[in-house]
């Protein structure tokens, strides 16, 4: 007679701090063994989907700050490439390469956050302490070039708001000089440490087929060895004249999406170098009265500036009627915009792809049969930011 | 990507009655198709040695009220070997069923679940077809035109009850909407108050 099975149903979160975010879990286990977890999301659902769809192209930007709000430039830039792609702007070269830099220190802070938080959850508390004061470096970078740390609103359709402020590109660049020191004191910490490695070594492997049956993107899918990588696949932006390596993991562990991590950092920071040296000067925005406002100077002086001012402020651009679906390399995967427009001043439908939603997914499939502790050190190599999952 | 239109032969030749119209735009191909089609086009996509769209990228409906079949149903497929996207769409009625991929694509299986959550489109042979996103016990389908944008309840946490309540929205004012595509004529509560 077969023995009767005891499982424990166990709640994980939504309150919990490995959870990162609000994530409720409910596990089932055979002693410490997890036999299947059951993701419950939404706890953050703010319906942005809608309020976009209620507001002018203008208006709705700064919601893609609040998706992933680790790295809010890399969200808006998705939004406004869409735009672009749709009125068939041009964007100045200089708009695109300071597009570019900022998208990288997104990539930065965000890689950061994820790598120092996983050492945080398998009890590595140095990292985070070392990690979150080079994150402040960079904030400041955001708020000097858009007037605050987190929901920047910088990035526009056809350019960026603002030009870069006296000084910044010296900071900027003494910053890249000194970080990759950063990242080898990190690594001193974590990438031979025998704790670290127990933890994650051969835990929540995913072998390539199931990264793609699992629609994985970003770093789930090359850590475990999938050469794909939007910013080289389908170079969108600038990021065909820069010159940088693609990370590619072995084992699709979760210490080879570590690695990965680490490694793309060192080479954002090689993207930024080559963007401040290589940064033209000119206009940072279209130079078209009809998608951009014109310069404050103007205003005082020149009717039509004065009309394209009040028109853009109000009624806001019109999007001529199309559909089309753009992806950027976000520092989580691919994050996508759909967005179908109608030839009104509001989208009318803007559906988001956030990368964490394919991977939160998996949590299922990846967790099971591994030991209960095994969970925060999984859900910490996904990545998962709540703010683009619920959206 | 420039041998995109040769797949976009490759497909319609290989598909010929069951694909409505293709195009291609923004270097991506649309694909018009019908509801029943849809399982044989997604497997031969998937299959095919010279398709491989192997990964779903996203599930999406969009709704037009006007319209007698009322959503249109979309998906997004990536090619890592080619490198190449498709968009494939049908329309459906509010009623129709659809097939779910979840044998197919693995990942289909939340898109679909909040594709019903905020349509409330229903997938045929889906292992667990519950609400994702809304709270629990949530009733309507958000992302409906015909939904409004303040919802119908909100939550609050009550002293007397000693636990978080749901009351009918109450907006201290109106939401407006301002019509800014003709400012010059004022908005339209405006005009009608006038003309009384």
């Amino acid at each position: 007679m077969p023995k009767e099975k005891k499982t424990l149903n166990l709640n994980f979160g939504p309150q919990h701090p490995a959870a990162h975010g609000v994530l409720r879990l409910i596990l089932e286990l055979d002693g410490e063994i997890v036999e299947h977890a059951d993701p419950h999301i939404g706890l953050l659902h703010r319906g942005t989907e809608k309020l976009i769809e209620n507001k002018t192209y203008l208006q709705a930007l700064p919601y893609f700050d609040r998706l992933d709000y680790v790295a809010p430039m890399n969200q808006e830039h998705a939004f406004a490439l869409a735009i672009e792609k749709i009125l068939d702007i041009e964007v100045p070269i200089r708009a695109q390469f300071i597009r570019v830099m900022f998208c990288e220190i997104g990539r930065i802070l965000s890689h950061i956050l994820n790598i120092t938080t996983q050492a945080l959850d398998v009890g590595a508390l140095t990292p985070s302490l070392w990690g979150f004061e080079e994150r402040e470096t960079l904030m400041t970078f955001y708020e000097r070039v858009s007037g605050s740390r987190l929901h920047a609103n910088y990035f526009r359709a056809g350019g960026v708001h603002q030009d870069l402020p006296r000084g910044l590109d010296e900071d900027i660049a003494n910053f890249c000089q000194k970080f990759p020191k950063v990242i080898d004191d990190l690594e001193t910490l974590l990438t031979d440490n025998r704790i670290f490695k127990q933890r994650n070594v051969d835990i929540g492997i995913v072998t390539k087929q199931d990264a793609l049956d699992y629609s994985f993107s970003g770093v789930m899918l090359r850590g475990s060895g999938i050469p794909w990588d939007l910013r080289k696949a389908q170079p969108y932006e600038c990021y065909n004249q820069f010159d940088f390596k693609i990370p590619i993991g072995k084992n699709g562990d979760c210490y080879d999406r570590y690695l990965c991590r680490i490694e793309e950092m060192r080479e954002s920071v090689k993207i930024i170098n080559q963007c401040l040296a290589q940064m033209p000067s000119g206009p940072i925005k279209t130079l078209d009265g009809k998608i951009s406002p014109p310069p404050k100077k103007e205003l005082k002086q020149s009717m039509e500036a004065l009309i394209h001012h009040f028109k853009l402020f109000t009624e806001g651009y019109r999007v001529k009627k199309d559909e089309i679906y753009i992806s950027v390399e976000a520092p989580k995967g691919e994050f996508g915009v759909y967005l179908i427009s109608d030839g009104s001043n509001k989208p009318y439908k803007c559906k988001i792809r956030a990368p964490g939603f394919s991977h939160l997914q998996a949590m299922d499939y990846l967790i099971k049969g591994h030991m209960l502790a095994d969970v925060p050190a999984v859900l910490g190599s996904m990545d998962v930011v709540f703010g683009e999952i619920d959206r | 990507m420039n041998n995109l239109s040769d797949l976009e032969k490759i497909i319609n030749s290989e598909l010929n009655t069951k694909i409505k119209s293709s195009k291609i735009n923004h270097q991506q191909i649309y694909l018009s198709i019908e509801n029943g089609n849809l399982i044989e086009v997604l497997l031969f996509l998937k299959n095919n040695s010279k398709t491989k769209f192997k990964q779903l990228i996203d599930i999406t409906a969009v709704d037009y009220p006007e319209n007698e079949r009322r959503f249109k149903l979309v998906y997004l497929l990536l090619s890592h070997e080619f490198n190449s996207r498709v968009l494939i769409d049908f329309f459906i009625s509010e009623n129709e069923i659809v097939s779910s991929l979840t044998s197919i694509y693995p990942s289909s299986n939340w898109m679909e679940r909040e594709v019903f959550d905020m349509y409330g489109i229903k997938f045929k042979d889906h292992p667990d077809l519950r609400r994702i996103l809304t709270d629990y016990g949530f009733e309507g389908h958000p992302l409906r035109k015909d939904f409004p944008l303040t919802g119908h309840n909100e939550v609050r946490y009550s002293e007397n009850d000693k636990k978080v309540v749901y009351e009918p929205v109450k907006l201290e004012q109106n939401y407006r909407n301002f019509d800014y595509e003709s400012p010059w004529e004022g908005t339209k509560y405006i005009k009608n108050q006038t003309k009384k």
